[in-house]
């Protein structure tokens, strides 16, 4: 593939630019923060929230990545997810927190199974499968809850008692002052956060958000992201388990076993989904309830679409929402200076446009400006019922407006029967 | 292909017809040993599913003799037909409105949004206007259609506008149309006469009430749903407009090169399939709650609608079957609690119907093919020779 051949000049590149892009951003940010007065933007409180509520999206997004690179489209993340966060509470719950994460996982591979032996071994109809998928969650763990939680103290059909134990939390030394033998570690990140300097204390917030306090099912979730990417795009095994979604037929032409290939990538993908439901109930919380997943498999999804079935892009998609969502939690009054945020960034899109002379870019980077301009300058307050729609709408205009640029796999959704080409 | 390769089957000693002629239109003989075929893969999937059921009960220590026996029991005693009625209601409006959007091979997942939408609005403009009795009635439900249609309208302009797949854009819309409704609600259309005690729009006026059948148990509006269902049957299976949109959902290719324009038929198959869903919550803003309420209106009818328009295999009477089949499982919840089942098994063994049900019928349709184009391989060998 062209990628892999062109990786080792364009990647370091790649990641340069990528750096320049985040110190961008953040220098952005501060700028804000500066004129605003809003400090919680870039504090280490927002961001820890933020990465708590970016990991249950990102686990979904990545699900539903490796369900469509083998060809199956995953409409029943948001079940697998659910049956995470019942078999998580339960495990968690009866023999504590890692062996609920591992329940976790094999509850969403549960799913997964049911969705593989419908979709591959039987053909049916992708989206019909997810679709019941979901239905067949909601009401299996309600089942389930009546059967095990009611009557025990605290739970209920619509919850689990309460967790005694949780998944350790660390702060990593010289960072973000964690010890080391019963040393306390300077916490450089912290002092610099204090500080509130232009730039450095928004480096500060950030990194000691992401580093302090860190949970170690955070740091597995995105460790996550590499891994797949290298999995798939690295590994003899990645090459057939996406060309399986590209083009089965030559996939079989060359020995490659489409109908195994296609099973393993939706249980990994129900794994990734189950776990998805198991931080929910074991680490952003220490119980399951009902509705605990609130939609996340389908915000997953849509990080998935305009992450372009690519790993990093869903991570970014997801820390997007997952930001969004945290700095709600961590200080409402201080959404609005994201429209100040947009606007500079905006303005600054614009003029590189115009320098790159491409006049419908310009115009359309300097209308966004205005309007988030305008936006920041007249709105006191954002309602919360129409900001939980962000996502969604984000999303449709991705969809709407850019849909040339994503590339899905190619047979994602199409049924395949062995021996088909023949 | 193991099936084509395997040898001809010995021809059959019914009177010869063209075998061509035989696969494109099928006789009446035919068609009524298709529909045969098909209620009895459906009752095999059923006796599957209940099976598939059981053993889970098992599995989860519950006696599955018992629980079946209850329901059977309950359902035996009759006293449960009005309620199963009444529940029917809302899912034929459901699964009618998926329906059309899959006889034009549209998956409309959006039906929920599209009906809590509609139930908003109807609720708060019928709460607004003054009219006689049956025009009243008759104004709310044509703008619950016109909102379940308008919102369905924005799913429908990205598919044909900017060419985003319809389920995406309908789930998405879902949510969307959640954020809308709570917003539209809490801020402008939420009646806080009592208080801030009652969480509703104002009360519907007496004229804009819909009468029951049945006093307190059977609202009048069964009646509309099965009005629609035959409307859908008339529509769809015996107009010209209805041939062309399944035509186009069959084929959207070769219906074009007839004239039949696939973007207009899936704007026209989404706007009515949103209008019918705009009717799914009606049931209870004109008979029951009178009002619309974010705990008063019930939700998740968009989706045991798909499993409804599923079970009954898009088929106008597969969908009253499927849906009094639903309407009467949900009615026995009460008595399987009492007999110490958790009543959510009731939803859980819906599920599994479904997928069994979808399977089976993805099975036999597989077989029929095969059938086929054995006896015509056969038949042509035959003709052939002779």
């Amino acid at each position: 593939m062209t990628a892999t051949l062109a990786a080792p000049t364009a990647r370091l590149t790649r990641l340069q630019r990528l750096g320049l892009l985040a110190l961008t951003l953040t220098a952005v940010m501060s700028v804000t923060r500066l004129t605003t007065g809003y400090d919680n933007l870039t504090s280490s409180g927002t961001i820890g929230a933020a990465l708590r509520l970016t990991v249950p999206i990102l686990l979904a997004g990545l699900a539903g990545l490796w369900a469509e690179r083998v060809g199956i489209l995953n409409i029943g993340i948001e079940g697998m997810m659910i049956l995470g966060t019942w078999f998580g509470a339960y495990g968690a719950w009866q023999f504590g927190p890692w062996a609920g994460l591992a329940l976790a996982v094999l509850g969403g591979m549960l799913g997964g199974l049911i969705h593989a032996v419908a979709t591959i071994r039987f053909n049916i109809d992708q989206v019909i499968s997810g679709v019941v998928m979901n239905l067949f969650a909601f009401f299996g763990v309600r089942y389930l809850s009546e059967l095990v939680f009611v009557g025990q103290p605290q739970g209920g059909i619509s919850q689990s008692p309460p967790q005694s134990s949780a998944i350790p939390r660390i702060d990593i030394p010289f960072l973000a002052g964690g010890s080391i033998g019963g040393w306390q570690s300077p916490d450089v990140l912290g002092w610099l956060e204090e500080r509130g300097w232009f730039l450095l204390g928004d480096i500060g917030g950030v990194g000691k958000g992401l580093l302090a306090n860190l949970s170690l099912a955070s740091l597995i979730a995105v460790l996550l992201v590499p891994t797949s990417a290298w999995i798939l795009w690295r590994t003899t095994f990645g090459l057939r388990l996406r060309s399986s979604g590209e083009s089965p037929e030559s996939a079989e032409s060359l020995g490659v076993n489409v109908i195994a290939v296609r099973y393993l990538g939706v249980l990994i993908s129900g794994g990734f989904a189950g776990l998805g439901g198991g931080f929910l109930a074991i680490v952003s919380s220490s119980y399951y309830r009902q509705g605990q997943t609130a939609g996340r498999g389908f915000i997953g999804l849509a990080t998935m679409i305009f992450g372009n079935w690519r790993p990093s892009g869903v991570l970014a998609g997801a820390a997007v929402f997952g930001y969004s969502e945290g700095l709600k939690l961590v200080a409402g009054g201080s959404i609005t200076g994201l429209f100040l945020f947009i606007a500079i960034v905006a303005g600054l899109a614009a003029g590189v446009a115009a320098m790159l002379r491409s006049t419908r870019r310009t115009s359309v980077a300097a209308i966004v400006a205005g309007v988030a301009v305008l936006a920041f300058l007249t709105v006191d307050e954002v309602p919360e019922s129409l900001t939980q729609a962000l996502p969604y709408v984000v999303t449709l205009v991705v969809l709407a407006t850019a849909s040339q640029r994503l590339r899905p796999p190619a047979r994602a959704g199409v049924p395949y029967r062995p021996g088909g080409a023949h | 292909m193991t099936a084509l390769d395997s040898p001809p089957t010995a021809p059959d000693t019914s009177p010869s017809r063209n075998p061509l002629d035989r696969i494109l239109t099928p006789s009446r003989a035919t068609a009524l040993r298709t529909s045969g075929i098909t209620v009895a893969s459906s009752l095999v999937a059923i006796l599957i599913a209940l099976t598939i059921s059981a053993i889970l009960l098992a599995a989860t220590g519950k006696n599955p003799i018992d629980a079946y026996t209850t329901i059977i029991e309950t359902g035996a005693s009759g006293n449960k037909l009005l309620e199963m009625l009444k529940r029917a209601t809302p899912l034929i409006f459901s699964a009618t409105a998926v329906a059309i959007g899959f006889k034009m091979n549209i998956f409309n997942i959006g039906v929920e949004g599209q009906y809590l939408f509609a139930a908003l609005i109807a609720a708060e403009v019928g709460s607004r206007l003054d009219l006689p009795p049956i025009v009243h009635v008759a104004a709310i439900i044509a703008v619950a259609m016109l909102a379940g249609a308008a919102w369905a309208s924005i799913a429908a302009v990205l598919k044909v506008g900017k060419n985003v797949h319809e389920v995406i854009s309908t789930i998405m819309l879902n949510y969307i149309a959640l954020s809308v409704i709570q917003w539209l609600f809490e801020n402008f259309f939420r009646d806080d006469s009592d208080g801030g005690l009652n969480v509703k729009t104002t009360l519907l006026p007496d004229s804009g009430r819909m009468p029951d059948l049945v006093s307190g148990r059977l609202n009048a509006m069964f009646l509309v749903a099965l009005a629609t269902v035959i409307a859908f049957w008339v529509v769809v299976y015996r107009s010209r407009f209805g041939f062309r949109l399944r035509a186009s959902g069959f084929n959207a290719t070769a219906a074009a090169t007839a004239g039949i324009d696939a973007r207009r038929m899936t704007v026209t198959a989404l706007l009515l399939s949103g209008a019918v869903a705009g009717l799914v919550a009606m049931p209870s803003v004109l008979g029951e709650a009178f009002a619309y309420g974010p705990n008063a209106t019930p939700i998740q009818f968009g989706f045991a609608g798909i499993a409804v328009a599923l079970l009954g295999r898009n088929h106008p009477a597969g969908i009253v079957v499927a849906a009094m089949l639903f309407g009467f499982l949900d009615s026995t919840s009460a008595e399987l609690q009492l007999a110490q089942v958790p009543n959510s098994i009731v939803k859980v063994i819906q599920a599994v119907i479904v997928l069994t049900v979808v399977i089976v019928n993805e099975a036999t349709i597989r077989r029929l093919n095969i059938r086929t184009a054995e006896r015509a391989r056969a038949e042509l060998a035959t003709g052939g020779a002779s």
